[in-house]
C-alpha cells in the first residue's frame, strides 16, 4: 500500500514537471525542470530496484546533463523565441503515436510477471551461473563487463565519439580570433 | 563566483570526497551498484564543481587538454586491448577465463581492468565536453 502510494506521487510528480518544462519560456527554469525530472526518474527505479540505472541517471541526468545544458544557455541565451505557428498537426501525430504505444503495451507481460518470456531463457542463466562462473556477486555487473562485454564495448565506443566530436567541432582551446568570439554572447 | 568564500571553502571540502567516493564506485561496483560508468561521471563531476568554482582557466591548467585527450583514447583502448589478449592466449574476443589459471579468477580480473577502462573514457570525454562548452564563454 505504502509503496503504491510513493509510486502514485512519483509519476504524478513527474507529470507536472514534464508539463511545467513544456509550458515554461525561460530556458534557465526549463533546465531545472529536467533536473528534477530526473531525479524524480531516479526515485522510480530505486523503487523499481534497479539502483545501479537509478545512480546512472542520478550522476547524469540530474549532475552532468544539467550543467551542460547550462553552459548551453550561457552560450545561446536564455530566453525561448515565442512561436506563432499553430501545433495542432504535431499534437494529433503525438496523440496517435501515445495511444499505438498504449495499444502495443496490452499484450505485454504484467510488470514483474515471472512467466514473462524474459525470465524463462538468459535471465535464470546469468542470475543463478553469474556467482560460480565470474565470481562477481553484482550480477549487473558480471552481465555489463563479462557476459555482455560487446554491448559495453559499443557503448564506450560511442562515448569516445560522442567526446571526439565535441572537440573537432568546439575544440578545448579558444581560437585566437578577436572580436568574433565577443558578439557570440 | 571565486570571490564567494563559502563557494570556495565547500568546494574545497567536498570535491576530494567526491573524488573518493568515484574511486570507491569504480573498484566496489562488482560488489555493490555502480562500475565503470557511475564512477566516471562522479570522478568528472567533482573536477566539473572544480571549474565552476574557481574558473574554467584553473580547471585547465590541473587537467591539460592533452592529458584529456590521451585519457580518452586509452580507456577505450584498454577495454579492446583486453579483448586482444584473451584472443593471442588462444580463446575468444573478450573471453576473459584465459587471463588466470584459474577461470572464476581470471573473469573478475577481466571485469575489473574493463570497468576500469570504462571509468577513464567516461570521466575524461564528460570533463572535455565541460571544458569544450564552458570554456568558450571565457573572457
Amino acid at each position: 500500500m505504502l509503496i503504491e502510494t510513493v509510486n502514485i506521487v512519483l509519476l504524478a510528480l513527474l507529470a507536472v514537471t514534464a508539463i511545467a518544462a513544456v509550458r515554461l519560456h525561460d530556458l534557465f527554469a526549463v533546465a531545472m525542470m529536467f533536473s528534477i525530472y530526473s531525479l524524480l526518474a531516479a526515485a522510480m527505479f530505486v523503487l523499481l530496484d534497479a539502483v545501479d540505472v537509478a545512480f546512472t541517471e542520478a550522476a547524469v541526468g540530474v549532475g552532468i546533463s544539467t550543467v551542460l545544458m547550462l553552459g548551453t544557455i550561457g552560450l545561446v541565451g536564455r530566453h525561448e523565441q515565442p512561436s506563432t505557428r499553430r501545433s495542432l498537426l504535431p499534437l494529433a501525430v503525438v496523440i496517435a503515436t501515445g495511444a499505438a504505444l498504449i495499444y502495443g503495451t496490452l499484450d505485454m507481460p504484467f510488470f514483474g510477471d515471472p512467466t514473462a518470456p524474459v525470465h524463462q531463457h538468459v535471465a535464470p542463466f546469468y542470475i543463478t551461473g553469474s556467482p560460480s562462473q565470474t565470481g562477481v556477486p553484482n550480477v549487473v555487473t558480471s552481465i555489463l563487463a563479462s557476459y555482455r562485454g560487446y554491448d559495453t564495448l559499443g557503448e564506450l565506443a560511442v562515448i569516445f565519439t560522442a567526446g571526439v566530436g565535441v572537440l573537432a567541432l568546439l575544440g578545448l582551446r579558444r581560437r585566437k580570433r578577436p572580436g568574433k568570439e565577443e558578439t557570440t554572447k | 563566483m571565486i570571490d564567494n568564500p563559502v563557494l570556495r571553502i565547500v568546494a574545497k571540502i567536498i570535491i576530494p570526497m567526491i573524488l573518493l567516493f568515484a574511486l570507491y564506485v569504480q573498484f566496489h561496483g562488482d560488489f555493490g551498484p555502480g562500475g565503470g560508468f557511475q564512477a566516471g561521471v562522479i570522478f568528472a563531476a567533482g573536477f566539473i564543481l572544480y571549474g565552476l568554482v574557481f574558473g574554467t582557466e584553473a580547471l585547465r591548467s590541473a587537467v591539460p587538454p592533452g592529458a584529456l585527450r590521451l585519457l580518452t583514447a586509452f580507456g577505450l583502448l584498454l577495454f579492446a586491448g583486453v579483448g586482444a589478449v584473451t584472443m593471442l592466449a588462444g580463446s575468444d574476443y573478450l573471453a576473459y577465463n584465459v587471463l588466470s589459471q584459474d577461470p572464476v579468477a581470471g573473469q573478475h580480473l577481466g571485469i575489473l581492468i574493463v570497468e576500469f577502462g570504462v571509468g577513464v573514457t567516461v570521466s575524461a570525454v564528460m570533463i572535455t565536453i565541460f571544458l569544450a562548452f564552458a570554456g568558450r564563454n571565457d573572457p
